[in-house]
């Protein structure tokens, strides 16, 4: 009779096992985001990150091998990043009548991100490599990498800053946003999306159809934005 | 379905080739989000097709973040004794930004006059 040893070393090898284990998180963090009357800090990335890093750590699985099957999720960010380009289709009638708000949202916004985080790193005292991959983290992952190689940043640490950063602006966009008294849905999806990149454009795509087109938006512009303004922020901090 | 995730393969595809072959500042899938509203607004018949498997795509976005999350989680230590200044520069300007931009936008929108209706 084979044992649970032998079975488990089957199925930790191959890319099922870690494929279902992250859909099975993810559905317990949307149940838990659904229970919680979808309360935003009942974050479902949070709650499944969580789980998944908690299973990994108890299993002594090394994130290569969770990779193997989470890949396919993965995968899916570039296709699904083409296909915000449906809700923007959506909304290209409002986009049209917004234009002037969406060009100085667009310019204070990816100011306020860069030269705030830089303010803080600076004052805090942190490294120069450290300041450099701060800059560009509100832009889309693969965007803030290329920026941050290119300034002198580490492109891992900048991995982690633009999740961060996405989770954070997930988490506390709506409370946010509510204390503000902000009721303009594209106000609210454009700062998310600017900020929080995918991440927040998902959150945004929960709340509100036009937060969410919006927010596709705000991080497609971003993208550009932080590309050409963040060697300028960065060279007033070095 | 099938004509569908060819299509939107295929943006992604050219995206990623004119992302190599240009300097561009971009990557790959956000040009190529950038050609399929070109596509979506030259025809009507493709945002038909396309519209069932994008809704499909992006009904679970979240979900497609968990791998690169738990990637992050390992990647805490690395941070070291700056741990505590990143963190505070990370929620600090995510919500400034936030705010700033949100408030720009509706300050804006109320001067020019542009309404959401």
């Amino acid at each position: 009779m084979t044992d649970f040893a032998d079975i488990w070393s089957y199925l930790s090898q191959g890319p099922l096992l870690w494929l279902t284990a992250t859909l099975v998180a993810y559905a317990a963090g949307d149940a838990c985001f659904r229970l919680a009357g979808r309360a935003p800090v009942v974050n479902p990335v949070l709650i499944a990150v969580a789980l998944l890093a908690l299973l990994l750590h108890l299993t002594a699985t090394p994130y290569a091998t969770y990779f193997e099957g989470a890949q396919f999720v993965h995968f899916l960010l570039g296709p699904a990043t083409v296909a915000l380009a449906l809700p923007l289709f959506d909304s290209l009638p409002r986009l049209r009548r917004a234009l002037w708000p969406v060009l100085a949202a667009l310019v204070a916004g990816s100011l306020t991100a860069a030269v705030s985080a830089l303010a803080i790193g600076a004052a805090f005292g942190v490294d120069a490599t450290v300041l450099a991959s701060l800059a560009p983290k509100s832009a889309t992952a693969p965007v803030a990498i290329g920026i941050a190689e290119r300034i002198g940043g580490s492109p891992t640490l900048t991995a982690v800053l633009v999740i961060l950063t996405g989770i954070t602006g997930a988490v506390v966009a709506t409370p946010l946003l509510n204390l503000l008294r902000l009721r303009d849905w594209r106000a609210r999806g454009f700062a998310v999306g600017l900020t929080s990149h995918g991440i927040g454009t998902a959150r945004a795509l929960q709340v509100h159809p036009t937060a969410g087109a919006f927010a596709a938006l705000g991080m497609a512009l971003n993208a550009i934005a932080t590309a050409l303004i963040a060697p300028f922020t960065l060279s007033l901090f070095q | 379905m099938l004509h569908a995730l060819i299509a939107i393969l295929a943006f992604q595809l050219i995206g990623e080739t004119l992302a190599r072959a240009l300097p561009l500042p971009l990557p790959g899938p956000v040009l190529g989000m950038v050609l399929m509203l070109a596509g979506l607004v030259a025809s009507p018949r493709f945002a038909a097709l396309v519209r069932p498997t994008a809704q499909g795509i992006l009904s679970h976005l979240s979900l497609l973040f968990v791998p690169a999350g738990v990637g992050v989680v390992g990647h805490f230590a690395t941070l070291g004794n700056q741990t505590a200044a990143i963190a505070v520069a990370v929620v600090a300007s995510t919500v400034l930004a936030i705010a700033v931009g949100a408030l720009t936008f509706a300050g804006v929108a109320r001067l020019t006059g542009s309404r959401d209706d």
